[in-house]
């Protein structure tokens, strides 16, 4: 037991100390905190104007164009398209709309000018205001009053509630936790399980694999680095999770500061509307914190992603132990094992949006997947949509299977990491199985 | 006292018999040669001893009790053929981690480091990276981090191979030393020279099956082929060289190798030189060496084997 401790503690230490570890650590929370705050940074700072210039030879839409978000209209008359269009960026326009005349049941020809893509929400905030115009003016033509149409108009909201206990959910929100958690474990399996690999691989090229087998037995060898690269993955998530909250505390007095300069700034009409956008983020962000049963999403996670990579972290290790000099050697021995972690993945994006389907429940059930398909369920509610039977059967499922593919795989581990010279095959491996050392 | 006595030991692979039926003894405190051409089963044979295998038959026993891995492994010293470190880590480290997996504690471990540090003068080392090293002074590592915990078995798997000859001498030294102070030593090599310097016994394997065994001066004397060297003043002439006590095998200068005739004894010879009047300036007793053994005894095996093969067809020779 001592000598584990001492390999789990080499495996640990050396991969903690290296500088790639701190730079992955600390480079991952900054960029899921900067993906959070670069579009409310982008929404309360935007500053960028539009000018637009419009040409309208239909005469239908005469000043009908209000000012939108930055984007301000300026409808010029007795001005001939054809100079204009080559003249509009010397005047201080950054575009020009040309609606010429048309038949208001088949309309055609209108045409928007720029020498710069003007991006893809200007272009469909400018297509929707001519469209609205022309919608306007059809209904003039039927006889409908606009403002009657509006007030017919419904657009209400219904509250999901799931559960006994009729909690408020949101199934968007856990569509993107329960496909954020399946996308992390799948990620964490291959990341972690080629790391796996590539130890034993190491050891074994580097011949200290018999110096060590001379002081452990193999299996001790073999669940020492498992171990260890298990501890140095919990520790990065740990890390992780501290640091998000600290992102998620800091956020409020940042923004808020934010918005309050924008305010005492003088408050004009596009300033105040922003910083309404970032409180609008703000109860986005605090409702998706709530609406998620946070302790049994992580609680499952740290199980599904230790017992995830155990169930497969042996197989990869049995892998690095069958490969010898030749490193492409590794990619066809890997794919009977890389194979069943992509359809899981598969499997996962099915049953993120259909969480009790057949599928869902027997990807969340089989060991071979069930890491990755479970989690994608489990933010959709325990034990609303994931009957407790099925969590249980699926936990006691993985944990066998984790025990059968490290016992399997420390057999084959024993027999390939002292066989040199010989290109080994899995059919072979696997006789190796029945073998006594 | 024997320290490990090996009885019938067995192990087969699926293709062939790796070691086949071997039995020898290996008294405390000698330095054990294992010898054999590549192939012989010399690996299988030190992986048995070391417990990283399991016999499928026969028994090692280990200061006659029998053979335990999980406790007598830490009075065991392995240095394989093939060396390896961990290339990233530091030479220091390396030594503590090994250290501590055979048993030490790790103040023991610290002081053990220093002591073998300082005696091989590799101080300066002890933060540098192991793939900063020389190969040859990877190979003093290695040995170093092999005896730290004062083994009482020290098995080392051709450990001259890459060393220069100043490094080789030192080990050399070392291993005198350790053996001075108690340790038995098994030397696995194919470079005879080595073994005749070194061994005190020896067992020869081939094909899996033991060969011989036994000390290397008795080995010397079983194989000997009564061959001596005499050294005279003046050349005789053919007619003062007739006789049937010796006959003449080879002639160089003033240096005749010649073969003791059966019944006759070596001063059957030296009285045929006296009575001759010639007068002899040195007389010596040529005994095979080790490798002449080996090559003899390995070929003869072959020969036997080839010889069954063409057993249809009658042999005249």
């Amino acid at each position: 037991m001592n000598k584990i401790w001492l390999i789990i503690k080499r495996e640990f230490m050396t991969r903690v100390r290296k500088r790639s570890f701190l730079v992955v650590t600390l480079l991952v929370p900054l960029f899921f905190a900067a993906m959070v705050v670069i579009p409310i940074l982008i929404a309360t700072n935007s500053k960028e104007e539009k000018r637009i210039a419009v040409i309208d030879d239909s005469h239908l839409f005469m000043n009908r164009f209000p000012d939108d978000k930055g984007v301000y209209y300026k409808y010029l008359v007795n001005t001939g398209v054809d100079s204009f269009q080559h003249k509009y960026a010397d005047y201080g326009y950054s575009g020009l709309l040309y609606i010429p005349e048309f038949d208001i049941d088949r309309p055609a020809g209108i045409t928007y000018y720029s020498n710069a893509q003007p991006g893809l929400a200007v272009e469909s905030r400018i297509t929707r205001r001519v469209n609205d115009l022309i919608e306007e003016e059809r209904l003039k033509k039927v006889n409908i009053d606009a403002s009657q149409l509006k007030a017919v108009k419904s657009d209400i909201s219904i509250d999901f509630k799931t559960g006994e206990e009729g909690k408020k959910g949101s199934s968007a929100v856990a569509y993107g936790v329960g496909y954020a958690s399946g996308f992390i474990i799948y990620i964490i399996l291959m990341f972690f399980g080629m790391s796996v690999m590539r130890g034993v691989m190491e050891e074994k090229v580097n011949r200290i694999a018999e110096v060590m087998i001379s002081s452990v037995k193999p299996f001790q060898l073999m669940m020492g680095k498992i171990i260890g690269i298990a501890a140095v993955g919990l520790l990065q998530f740990m890390i992780w999770v501290v640091l998000i909250i600290c992102v998620q505390l800091l956020l409020p007095l940042f923004l808020s500061g934010d918005a309050v300069s924008a305010m005492s700034e003088g408050g004009t009409m596009m300033q105040s509307s922003s910083s309404a956008a970032a409180m609008e983020a703000m109860e986005k962000i605090q409702f998706v914190v709530g609406s998620v049963n946070w302790t049994v999403v992580i609680t499952c996670f740290i199980f599904y992603f230790l017992g995830g990579y155990l169930f497969y972290s042996a197989l990869f290790a049995a892998v690095g132990s069958l490969v010898n000099e030749d490193p492409t050697d590794a990619q066809a021995l890997t794919f009977p094992i890389t194979l069943p972690i992509i359809i899981g993945i598969m499997v996962m994006i099915s049953s993120v949006q259909n969480p009790t389907g057949p599928l869902a429940f027997w990807g969340s059930i089989i060991p071979f997947t069930s890491p990755m398909v479970m989690m994608a369920r489990i933010p959709y509610g325990v034990p609303g949509t994931v009957p407790y039977w099925q969590l249980g059967l699926s936990i006691g499922l993985l944990i066998a299977g984790f025990l059968f593919t490290t016992w399997m795989a420390g057999k084959i581990y024993r027999t390939g990491i002292l066989m040199y010279g010989k290109k080994i095959t899995w059919k072979e491996a696997i006789k190796w199985i029945g073998r006594k050392a | 006292m024997n320290l490990i006595e090996i009885k019938h030991l067995r192990k087969y692979y699926a293709t062939h018999k790796a070691v086949d039926d071997i039995s020898f003894i290996i008294p405390k405190g000698s330095i054990f040669g294992l010898l054999g051409p590549n192939g012989a089963g010399k690996t299988t044979l030190l992986r048995m001893i070391t417990g990283i295998f399991y016999p499928d038959q026969g028994e090692i026993l280990f200061n006659g009790r029998p053979f335990d891995p999980r406790t007598d492994i830490h009075s065991i010293g392995y240095m394989p053929e093939e060396r390896g470190l961990y290339k990233k880590m530091k030479v220091g480290e390396q030594a503590l981690y090994l250290a501590q997996l055979k048993g030490l504690s790790e103040k023991e471990a610290k002081d053990k480091i220093k002591y073998w540090f300082d005696k091989f003068e590799i101080n300066a080392w002890y933060n540098k990276k192991v793939e900063e090293l020389s190969k040859g002074m990877q190979q003093k590592v290695q040995f170093i981090s092999t005896i730290m915990h004062g083994p009482e078995l020290l098995i080392l798997d051709e450990p001259f191979s890459g060393l220069d000859p100043i490094n080789a001498n030192l080990i050399k030294q070392e291993i005198f030393d350790l053996s001075r102070n108690g340790t038995t030593i098994i030397f696995s090599t194919h470079r005879m020279e080595q073994v005749e310097e070194i061994c005190d016994r020896i067992v020869l394997v081939n094909q899996g099956k033991k060969l011989l065994d036994g000390e290397v001066k008795q080995i010397k004397q079983d194989f000997k082929q009564h061959l001596f060297r005499i050294g005279v003043g003046v050349m005789p002439n053919f007619a003062q060289m007739a006789t049937y006590h010796f006959s003449i095998i080879k002639q160089e200068g003033l240096a005749y190798t010649v073969k003791l005739s059966e019944g006759s004894t070596t001063n059957d010879i030296l009285m045929h030189f006296i009575r001759q009047e010639i007068p002899i300036t040195y007389f010596q007793e040529i005994l095979p060496s080790i490798n002449e053994v080996f090559i003899q005894q390995v070929t003869s095996i072959t020969d036997t084997a080839a010889g069954v093969a063409n057993e249809s067809q009658p042999a005249y020779s």
